[in-house]
């Protein structure tokens, strides 16, 4: 008989990989891409794509050039340079976006030791990088092909400001016809996507749910004009949904999941009310990824009948 | 019972012989029967080489109070006394016993007596009846319980949660009677008011055949259990079933709750009721490599190799194969190794089940701590040990983890987190002895300064 593998149980494992994991977030990142294409045009496959393989590109020569073993097709990169571009305007010229795609894997994921090291969320840093390096092209956002009007071309978020925004505008909000960075606008397909992830388990509906809700709780409280109106303004679901969701960054346990959620929910309400709306969501989040081994450490589960050393 | 239920994990049944009664295979030419197929002290031989022994007959007397003693499967001749390694890599004192063929019966084998709560105990130790869904603990030194009033539920485990296994399912099916009549025993002897028998919901057949033993009984209950891995782990079983949580570093029993498994009770029953001791056990023999999948009855000290030659053989080359289920069953290098006391099937895996997958690195995902049943956090445990860091693997509680792979079998990344909670676990060991052993050099110090001083004086 030939020679027989003897290692430690279980001898059975589930079927799910880091790979499939990725590969669902992708799949729930394309109603998004589609509407994108469908509301803004081509080139937003364009700017996703080239986003895509340059993280990818900057993950594999990193780690060729460092001698370590390659992990690109655990596709988390790509899921990187997706989420990248879908925080650019439609005019976005493509060499910033690869600039923001370099800052995001090798400064954040790879210089800290790659995929489940970062203790960022690398696109989100990504973005921050390209907000204040190239803060005109990040802020011009055209207007939907085939629209005009001034509505359609400003943010919602600006409008809301302003207060030249009602209830009217909501079938506009969901479907996304109007002015902001790739990814954001259109409500259902972001929704859809949020959707997916849970029914496939990817990701608990906690932190998108929590981080909501508190949003539109502390902006009502807050005294903003249209609370409601915001949360499916501006980048709230992009980021709900798929940023704050990150495993790397955000706490392991239910409980955590929920104080997560609610201190970005406080802290974008605050900063959108209180303070300059323009990357609210993103600050949020990355100030709350900065305390997630707090909050890890705090609502650490109670072993099953655990008893504590005198 | 309205508790918040524990964790756990859905792994495939894969229970392929759930309808196979067991079938009892011809005496093998000769079995080799280890003298620890128990936890405690190995049991010690009674025989020499060349006696000439029969079935029933003790070839091993128990080692000390947790041991149990040993009986031989076949009538023949010992062949020979020596050293086996064992599946655990250490070397055990085995006796090798040439069979006749004649299976010829020890003479004079009769019930024991048994008339009181102590005398029970003794028949139970006397039957070499060990745990025998897998964890070997003598049966006897579990039933050995100081106050009688401690006991608020008898719990039968009947989960058989790991894949593939269905050894229990049989005992369930085709030995009702044995284990009515353990259940009348335990109900006697150990005044056992209430009597819980919990049986995963994925064996309909098995809770009903149950629920009509119990029908005619009083005191016992059928509770199906849900079909989540790891039912049968005794803490989650007596929290199902009881509600009871028994704390780190304590027994059953200090919950008031007595868990036996229902082969274990069904053996004790026969050995009371017909003075034959364990000698043989029902074997699950499946896995992707064994052609005809089957329950055996097989004569403890089989070799694997003749349980899996009575099943057809192999019908792909065998690359991996166990001592139990899937999911905490033991790999063992060759396929020499024999049926033990508390084996319960034997797996054989082809080479697509036996591939071990590559880790990658933990992504925090939490599926670990998700599927923890004792809620512990399997990947800070790992991140833990790594920086061989005492005294948080203290804080996290790594000596509570079962080992019943649930977090290993979720993790995406395929960390190898049961090994790794393992050697956790020996990381803290030694420094416990490291400690011990300093404090009592201090200690020795100390006496021979104070004998020193009184000796000036």
């Amino acid at each position: 008989m030939s020679e027989l593998t003897v290692s430690v149980s279980p001898h059975l494992r589930g079927p799910r990989t880091t790979q499939k994991i990725m590969l669902d977030v992708l799949i729930a990142l394309c109603p998004a891409l589609v509407a994108s294409v469908v509301i803004f045009g081509w080139r937003s496959l364009l700017l996703t794509g080239v986003s895509a393989a340059m993280c990818v590109a900057c993950e594999y020569i990193w780690e060729k050039l460092m001698r370590q073993p390659v992990t690109v097709t655990d596709l988390s990169a790509v899921v990187t340079g997706v989420l990248l571009a879908f925080n650019v305007p439609y005019t976005m010229p493509v060499w910033e976006l690869l600039v923001g795609d370099l800052v995001a894997i090798i400064c954040v994921k790879m210089l800290f030791g790659g995929i489940g090291c970062n203790f960022v969320n690398p696109a989100l840093v990504g973005r921050v990088v390209m907000f204040f390096s190239f803060t005109a092209d990040m802020t011009n956002f055209p207007a939907p092909a085939g629209t005009v009007d001034a509505l359609t071309s400003a943010t919602p978020l600006a409008l809301i400001r302003a207060g030249s925004i009602g209830w009217s505008e909501l079938p506009q909000l969901l479907l996304g016809v109007h002015g902001g960075v790739l990814g954001e606008t259109c409500a259902i397909a972001l929704i859809l996507g949020g959707a997916y992830l849970c029914v496939r388990r990817v990701i608990k509906p906690i932190i998108p749910l929590a981080y909501l809700g508190s949003c539109l709780l502390f902006m009502w409280i807050f005294g903003s004009p249209q609370p409601v109106l915001a949360v499916f303004s501006g980048g709230l679901l992009l980021g709900a949904i798929f940023m704050a969701t990150d495993y790397v960054t955000t706490p392991t346990t239910n409980l955590g999941k929920l104080v997560f959620g609610l201190g970005c929910g406080l802290l974008t309400a605050m900063m959108r009310c209180f303070a300059s709306s323009a990357g609210a969501v993103t600050f949020s989040i990355l100030l709350m990824n900065l305390v997630v081994p707090y909050i890890n450490d705090l609502t650490a589960p109670k072993p099953f009948g655990g008893v504590e050393a005198k | 019972m309205n508790l918040p239920k524990l964790h756990g994990v859905h792994v495939p049944h894969r229970k392929n012989t759930a309808d196979k009664k067991a079938v009892r295979m011809p005496a093998p030419a000769s079995v080799t029967i280890p003298m620890s197929m128990h936890i405690g002290a190995p049991a010690d031989p009674v025989v020499k080489v060349g006696d000439t022994v029969k079935v029933g007959q003790l070839i091993a007397r128990a080692g000390g109070f947790v041991s149990s003693p040993v009986y031989a499967s076949v009538s023949g001749k010992v062949k020979r006394i020596e050293d086996m390694l064992m599946s655990s890599g250490r070397f055990m004192k085995a006796v090798t016993i040439e069979s006749d063929g004649q299976q010829a019966v020890l003479e004079g084998i009769a019930p024991p007596q048994v008339t009181d709560f102590q005398s029970f105990v003794n028949a139970v130790r006397d039957s070499g009846v060990v745990g025998l869904g897998g964890a070997g603990f003598p049966t006897a030194v579990k039933l050995s319980v100081k106050d009688l009033n401690q006991i608020e539920a008898v719990i039968i485990n009947g989960a058989e949660c790991e894949p593939y296994v269905t050894s229990d399912t049989r005992t369930m099916l085709d030995d009702v009677e044995w284990i009515a009549e353990g259940i009348a025993l335990l109900q006697k002897y150990l005044k056992a008011k209430r009597v819980v028998i919990g049986i995963e919901a994925n064996k309909p057949q098995c809770v009903k055949a149950m629920k009509d033993m119990a029908g005619s009984m009083k005191g016992v209950e059928v509770m199906a259990l849900p079909a989540l891995y790891p039912q049968g782990g005794e803490k989650v079983l007596i929290y199902h079933t009881t509600g009871r949580v028994v704390p780190e570093g304590k027994l059953p029993i200090d919950a008031g709750a007595v868990v036996i498994n229902c082969t274990t009770l069904a053996a004790i029953a026969k050995y009371i009721k017909t003075g034959m001791p364990l000698v043989e056990k029902v074997v699950t023999v499946d896995g992707s490599a064994v052609r005809e999948p089957k329950n055996v009855i097989a004569p403890i000290g089989a070799s694997m190799q003749s349980l899996f030659d009575f099943c057809g053989g192999f019908k792909s080359e065998p690359k991996k194969v166990l001592y139990g289920g899937p999911m905490m069953g033991i790999a063992v290098p060759n396929t020499d190794f024999p049926v033990m006391k508390n084996t319960n099937a034997i797996l054989a895996l082809d080479e697509k089940d036996a591939v071990l997958p590559e880790p990658t690195a933990c992504i925090r995902c939490g599926s670990c701590v998700d599927a923890c049943p004792l809620r512990l956090m399997p990947a800070a445990i790992e991140a833990a040990y790594n920086k061989r860091n005492v005294d948080r693997l203290r804080e996290l509680h790594a000596n509570l983890c079962m080992e019943c792979g649930c977090c290993a079998f979720v993790c995406p990344a395929k960390r190898m987190l049961v090994q790794t909670n393992k050697l956790a676990k020996g990381l803290i060991a030694a420094d416990n002895a490291a400690k011990k052993a300093e404090a009592d050099r201090k200690a020795r110090e100390a006496a021979e300064k104070a004998g020193k001083e009184a000796a000036v004086k």
